[in-house]
């Protein structure tokens, strides 16, 4: 079964544009996810936006270098708010960063795997330092990863700071060490047991497993001038047999122990379905994920080979004809910016959007990340939510972003008495044929019928929060 | 009417409310009344020592040199509970429920998870799994699910967006409060809703959803339209909390099928110049305890069927710390009030503040598991059955020793 253009577009994109569409007929669907499988560089105009932003261009020691105020000076008010500025600050541009990549990049295959495997590996941007390091976690630990060997993302984020602090292990310590004290003075076992549970092998250990690798990943940890180091002085040498393997002490037995777990047949199965629940189904085929799961054995867990055994599968085409994967607020929101073909350049609205939606970016304080299914983000409530926003940004109340110039074609305006805001300011609704040039087919008649009888602030805001396009 | 009449789990029908909707929305509610929960989430860890503290135990005035209040009787002193605790005196407001007994106290409650990072507690306090991350739902939510409550307006959780707690498989709502909760919303809008009822009628996946999702909100709409009648008769508004907590309870009588509500309120996280009598957390507290007093007010009768369970993810430190504020805790204290609460008591295990009593050396110890009083009032007030306290409590036992007597 082959890939009709439309569903390549809904399963391998953040959503559908007039360009996206022109691009597919332009190459034919088969070039077009080979050329999205071997990513290139961004467009200067994405580019320009991304250069000059600290939060992803610096890397984690400069960041806390150069914004880090210690928790007792901090006690002067000033400072204080000096320190949350700052923090908000790096927020904006980490947030930014990736609703702009997701909206403008050519390479999409790529912006859903970010969104992905940062989930993957979840950090919580509001938990102590993680407010300075996360924009880099996601542009220096994740991004250059997702279509790599999953051996290299496991260690990146293994080593990044906003990991080891997020799971604890910059305090992992030998209890009996010389240098053991203070907030460093025993074993931590959080980032052992999530590293197994959560980003490796899944439920398929044993407390004696977290034990060992507890002891064996003490030391490995946080350094100010450095960020990441391991500290032979807080280190357990003894040797720990972990998942039936015995590893020694020392640096070179942990970096043996991360490339074990991402070569280990469970990682193989359980990244397997994690990406298959992802991009396929709530509840993937079976066959498609022992495809995939033999792919990643048989080349060591390249997850180019494994994200593209995932989309030739006939499991893949199959589900994309069914049309029934729900959205996630996040793809959502970017699905409906881009059929609105709206740049977002003030990402302030969306941002909040995302929160108003449950998934505010980089806000998930649990370590498993946020699901990916219909049953936990369907509910009357977060439907509510989405057609207000729907409403907020086809009408154009919405001050995401000015229209690109190319793109002044919005019908005239006819705001009715009772879509006028409270307080009014200028705006500019979403063109109905905007939408419908990107959707297309993809619309029923009666849909389309609804949005061209509605007023017209209203009728791009129909399709936009259509039944439709709350699935992909 | 008995309590324990009344509530049949899942009973009431409710075929009715799948018709097409009006203002009768609400009405046709009315039959599905039963006991109330509201949950109130003092979010950043309130000092428990302040709110109920133990005046009779010299090493409390030790521990605080400038942060202790006033023994009962002295200036600003503390409104004597029991001649061994006191309440902040900025809590005056809801010693008259003290008084008349539907104002209980919990000590040395909480988590068993020793964790002291706030967002780890607080989800572990809403999950009810402390220790477990993975969680995806809220307790809330298992209740309203335990309880069969079908409909997203039985269960609703006021602030500007869905906490934790009531997240989940069952339907629940999510009310904002402050000047958001009378603010239209583009679907409140005739024009806006009439073109989606269009495009939503009959679909297979989504039409019986985005029903709900409509129902809920005319439910909660009408219900807020009978709170602006009201105090539109009335004096000026009180501030903050109070307006919303007055609203909340309003909301409550005029739909008798709300019930499961939850509030949060910030601002508890004082490790600077925390004050005592008066400062940051006395202001604090005075707001809270006006806002609950004006909550029970406005309840009218609807009180003696309701519980407020107020609780916080930690308590602070035993010893003011060295800028005259406390660090993060362990044990914290819980309160408990309503109607069917056998208040006038400070319940738990109390066993001191001596050093070697002391959690680490340092906190209050959590002698009594918050999830523990959550148990009783599931099987006490709520009435649920064994079954379904599972469901919301997986894997705990409760000791329900310690707080014996909590229910008339």
């Amino acid at each position: 079964m082959l890939l009709t253009s439309n569903q390549a577009i809904d399963r391998l994109s953040l959503g559908a544009t007039l360009q996206l569409d022109a691009e597919l007929h332009r190459h034919g669907v088969t070039d077009w996810i080979t050329d999205q499988l071997n990513p290139g560089t961004e467009p200067g105009n994405l580019q320009a936006r991304l250069t000059g932003l600290a939060a992803i261009t610096l890397n984690p020691a400069e960041l806390f270098e150069r914004y880090w105020i210690p928790f007792k000076q901090r006690k002067d008010p000033e400072l204080k708010q000096r320190f949350r500025m700052q923090a908000q600050q790096l927020y904006m541009e980490s947030a930014s960063a990736r609703l702009w990549h997701a909206s403008d990049s050519p390479w999409q295959l790529r912006e859903l795997l970010v969104d992905f495997w940062f989930n993957h590996f979840n950090v919580f941007v509001h938990k102590g330092l993680c407010n300075l390091w996360t924009g880099s976690f996601e542009t220096q630990a994740i991004r250059p990863h997702v279509l790599g060997r999953f051996s290299d993302l496991l260690l990146a984020t293994a080593r990044h700071p906003a990991m080891l602090f997020y799971l604890d292990n910059w305090m992992n310590t030998a209890p009996d060490s010389a240098w053991a004290h203070g907030a460093r003075k025993g074993l931590n076992e959080n980032y052992a047991r999530e590293l197994m549970e959560l980003h490796t092998v899944g439920l398929h250990y044993t407390q004696a497993d977290v034990a060992g690798a507890t002891r064996l990943l003490t030391g490995w940890g946080l350094q100010r001038k450095l960020g990441f180091r391991f500290d032979p002085r807080r280190h357990d040498f003894a040797a720990q047999t972990i998942l039936g393997r015995r590893f020694s002490g020392g640096e070179a037995a942990i970096t043996d122990f991360l490339h074990y777990l991402a070569t280990h047949p469970d990682t193989a199965q359980h990244i397997a379905f994690r990406l298959a629940q992802y991009f396929v189904a709530d509840q993937p085929a079976p066959r498609l994920i022992e495809h995939m799961r033999v792919r990643y054995l048989a080349t060591q867990g390249n997850l180019k080979a494994v994200t593209q055994a995932m989309i030739e599968h006939p499991e893949f085409a199959r589900a994309a004809t069914r049309r029934d994967k729900f959205r996630t607020p996040f793809r959502y929101v970017m699905a409906v910016m881009r059929a609105s073909q709206r740049t977002p350049q003030n990402c302030r609205p969306l941002i909040g959007t995302l929160h108003q939606l449950g998934q505010p970016l980089y806000g998930c304080m649990t370590p498993n990340g946020w699901a990916n299914t219909q049953a936990e983000w369907l509910s009357p409530d977060a439907l509510t939510a989405r057609l207000n926003f729907a409403v907020a940004l086809g009408g154009g109340w919405l001050p995401v972003s000015q229209v690109k110039a190319d793109m002044m074609m919005a019908p005239a305006m006819g705001a009715t008495q009772s879509l006028t805001p409270q307080r009014p300011h200028k705006h500019n609704p979403v063109g109905l044929e905007i939408v419908l040039a990107a959707l297309g087919t993809r619309l029923p008649r009666k849909t389309i019928a609804v949005a061209k009888l509605a007023p017209p602030p209203l009728q791009a805001a129909v399709l936009l929060g259509s039944p439709q396009m709350q699935y992909c | 009417m008995k309590r324990r009449d009344i509530l049949k789990f899942g009973a009431a029908s409710t075929a009715g409310l799948l018709l097409p909707l009006g203002h009768h929305a609400w009405a046709a509610r009315s039959a599905q009344h039963g006991p109330r929960l509201v949950v109130l989430f003092l979010r950043g860890a309130v000092d428990g020592l302040s709110v109920v503290a133990p005046y009779a135990d010299e090493l409390y005035y030790d521990y605080r040199p400038s942060i202790a209040l006033n023994r009962p009787g002295e200036t600003d002193g503390l409104l004597d509970l029991d001649s061994h605790f006191g309440l902040h005196p900025s809590l005056a407001s809801l010693f008259p429920l003290w008084q008349s007994r539907q104002l209980a106290f919990i000590h040395a409650c909480g988590s068993p998870d020793p964790d002291r990072s706030h967002f780890e507690a607080q989800a572990y306090m809403e999950t009810a799994t402390p220790g477990i991350t993975t969680t995806r739902s809220g307790w809330l939510n298992r209740l309203a699910a335990a309880m069969h409550f079908e409909h997203a307006a039985d269960t609703v959780a006021f602030g500007a967006t869905q906490p934790l707690i009531t997240r989940g498989n069952a339907p629940t709502a999510t009310f904002p409060v402050g000047q958001g909760a009378t603010r239209m919303k583009p679907m409140d809008r005739d024009p806006v809703r009439l073109a989606f009822d269009a495009v939503y009628a009959g679909d297979p996946r989504l039409g019986r959803i985005y029903d709900e999702a409509i129902q809920s909100r005319a439910t909660l709409l009408a219900a807020v339209n009978q709170d602006m009648q009201h105090s539109a008769q009335g004096a000026p508004d009180p501030k903050g909390f109070s307006n919303d907590a007055r609203r909340a309870a309003h909301m409550m009588v005029a739909d008798p099928a709300l019930r499961l509500v939850f509030f949060q309120l910030g601002g508890w996280d004082t490790h600077v110049n925390q004050g005592a009598a008066h400062g940051q957390l006395a202001n604090r507290l005075r707001l809270l305890g006006d806002g609950l007093a004006t909550f029970q007010a406005s309840l009218g009768p609807t009180w003696q069927e309701t519980v407020v369970l107020v609780i916080s993810e930690f308590g602070r430190t035993a010893h003011e710390n060295g800028d005259c504020g406390t660090d993060h805790g362990h044990g914290n204290v819980h309160w408990l009030l309503g109607g069917p609460v056998a208040g006038g008591k400070v319940y738990g295990d109390w066993t001191g503040i001596s050093d070697d009593a002391l959690h680490q050396g340092r906190d209050l110890p959590v002698t009594t598991d918050f999830r523990s009083v959550i148990d009783l009032i599931l099987e006490a007030h709520l009435c649920a059955s064994a079954s379904a306290r599972r469901l919301v409590l997986p894997r705990f036992s409760p000791d329900c020793k310690p707080i014996a007597g909590l229910f008339v």
